[in-house]
């Protein structure tokens, strides 16, 4: 075993997702202090240009498994080719995104590896050599330290929870060769809704609640167009039909921790709370005093959220052009 | 169609959890407990899937005694079968021991489709359903929305960040649920008389023809539990009117959090 550690990127078409530079920084941090090196590996169909930049955040070595076959995310084709790097490299420690593609991913490479993995972790610490990792549990009500053992520790990392720091690797690149062999999984079609930011990666998340009273999602639509935010909904809403399940936020949606958590019309259940409560602001605005979600804001309006938000968006936008 | 479900019985999601004495596991002596969500969309999905192919649906579960009640659900949902795996070293695993237990479970069984949950909302671990998949040798898509199958072949809806992808996989073959999947049917009551006449066995790990010494060092342990940092917050905004309030939280926000 090496004390190495070996970062998988992610991209969303021709650039890296951001989580991505959180766990380049975090793996070069973690590397640091193994006193080891950061590698990143990074998969795709005409990606060795794009795998070249993950050099200015902190990689030593890049390896591009740049392959038709790998154009798409399929479990079976990106676990073959990274468990061949594992077994090539032997990294003390792999790390990776908690994004859609980074949980599967790592899941199966757990029980193929036989490897300890921590998935959606906030914060991570070396004891020993060993990692110790901090995650939620109970739909975010407990925060638990996990100790890692064994060889490789896998882990993936929840989106906007750790710091991105530029510092410059050596960022050589190596090409891997990719035998996909014969997937069973057969990619068919993606739909995307374009330009659609994922609640679970966005800076900054506009939620609406019952409160909204409809389908009608248009104010909070437009505080979140000014903000560049990305719209969420809690479980009520989605329930009644207005906003799509991916929408959800909550214990049984997503668990999102923007730096701007702006709540429209909730009242917080506890559910709703568990899947937010680690935004970095939070800012509600209910009718009703007395709604929980009071309790968990750092800023709170009472009023009608059909008066309040369209006069915020009106503030953020005299203040976008002061 | 031999259709396998995992499931976990889990604290109900309204309920407030509290920290035991040793420090690293819950108390649990005043929790509603509950079949996890995601199981409840895989128990129904199974129930569709054998409505319009036939064949059976057997409930796989590893729980104490309690966890009885859960599979009794599924069970008067309209599930044909359930096996309990009641250890002590089978409770003490973590998302990994979990998989392997589950997939000694379900190797002595036939199967041509398993459903999971795509996490167990207590743990959250997102591992045990792909992990099943890989020790049992055939293909997994999580986070499933919706499915059809065809021939031997099901085409399933897989979300992701921003939209969905559409994946053929051959069966047999795992997939793991997605809220928006399925409304899950309630329990009838001639169900619930049915389901206590409906087969439940229950299984140690030596059953499985596994050593419980190899369950004894999870790769993964809870060292600490702790409450989130609470949140103090509470600052109310007052203001003649909404534009005014309006204002002071945009200034707030810009000069004293700096997050706008």
């Amino acid at each position: 075993m090496s004390q190495n550690v070996l970062a998988i990127t992610e991209q969303a078409g021709d650039h890296f997702r951001k989580v991505t530079y959180e766990i380049l920084s975090e793996g070069k941090r973690l590397a640091a202090a193994l006193g080891g090196s950061l590698t990143a590996l990074v998969l795709g169909s005409g990606i060795t240009e794009l795998a070249a930049g993950a050099g200015e955040y902190g990689a030593d070595r890049i390896l591009a498994a740049d392959d038709d076959t790998l154009a798409e995310y399929t479990t079976e084709a990106y676990a073959g080719v990274c468990a061949g790097v594992i077994d090539s490299e032997s990294p003390a420690i792999v790390i990776t995104g908690a994004s859609t593609q980074g949980k599967d991913l790592m899941a199966r490479l757990s029980a193929r590896l036989n490897a300890a993995l921590a998935t959606d972790c906030v914060a991570l610490a070396l004891e020993d050599g060993q990692l110790m990792a901090s995650r939620y549990m109970y739909g975010g009500k407990i925060l638990a330290d996990v100790r890692l053992s064994g060889s490789p520790q896998l882990v993936t990392i929840r989106p906007n929870a750790m710091a991105v720091e530029k510092t410059a690797g050596e960022g050589k690149l190596e090409t891997v060769a990719v035998d996909a062999g014969e997937p069973r999984i057969r990619f068919i079609e993606k739909k995307m809704e374009t330009g659609k930011v994922d609640i679970t990666e966005a800076d900054i998340v506009v939620s609406g609640g019952r409160g909204m009273g409809g389908p009608d999602f248009s104010v909070v639509e437009a505080l979140a167009a000014e903000l560049e935010a990305a719209v969420g909904a809690s479980r009520s809403a989605v329930d009644e039909g207005w906003r799509p399940f991916s929408d959800q936020v909550g214990q049984t949606g997503k668990v999102v921790s923007p730096s701007l958590y702006v709540a429209c019309g909730i009242s917080g259940a506890i559910q709703h709370l568990a899947g937010m409560s680690s935004s970095k602001v939070i800012v509600a605005v209910n009718k009703d005093a007395e709604a929980p979600i009071f309790a968990k804001a750092d800023y709170g309006i009472v009023g009608d959220l059909f008066e309040v938000v369209p006069r915020i968006t009106e503030e953020v936008k005299k203040l976008k052009n002061s | 169609m031999e259709i396998i479900v995992l499931l976990k019985q889990v604290p109900a999601t309204d309920s407030l959890v509290a920290i035991a004495d040793d420090g690293v596991s819950i108390k649990t002596d005043d929790l509603n407990w509950v079949i996890n969500p995601y199981d409840e969309f895989a128990v129904e999905e199974a129930l569709r899937i054998r409505e319009a192919q036939g064949g059976t649906v057997t409930i796989v579960t590893i729980g104490p005694d309690k966890a009885v009640e859960a599979i009794r659900t599924a069970l008067a949902m309209g599930a044909d079968k359930g096996v309990l795996i009641n250890d002590p070293a089978a409770l003490a695993a973590d998302g990994l021991g979990a998989a392997r237990i589950l997939a000694a479970a379900v190797g002595q069984l036939p199967y041509d489709l398993i459903i999971a949950g795509q996490r167990a909302v207590d743990d959250e671990n997102f591992q045990v359903g792909p992990a099943v998949a890989e020790l049992l040798n055939i293909p997994s898509i999580t986070l499933v929305i919706q499915e059809e199958i065809n021939d031997g072949t099901i085409r399933c809806h897989r979300t992701v960040e921003g939209g969905t992808v559409v994946l053929e996989s051959p069966l047999p073959m795992l997939f793991t649920t997605q809220r928006g999947l399925n409304e899950p049917r309630y329990a009838s009551l001639p169900g619930v008389m049915k389901a206590k006449k409906k087969p439940l066995d229950t299984k140690t790990l030596a059953d499985l023809g596994l050593d419980a010494g190899d369950f004894s060092q999870p790769l993964v342990r809870i060292q600490a539990m702790r409450l989130p940092p609470e949140r103090t917050g509470g600052r109310i905004i007052d203001g003649d009117d909404a534009a005014a309030k309006a204002a002071e939280l945009v200034r707030l926000l810009h000069e004293e959090a700096k997050v706008i």
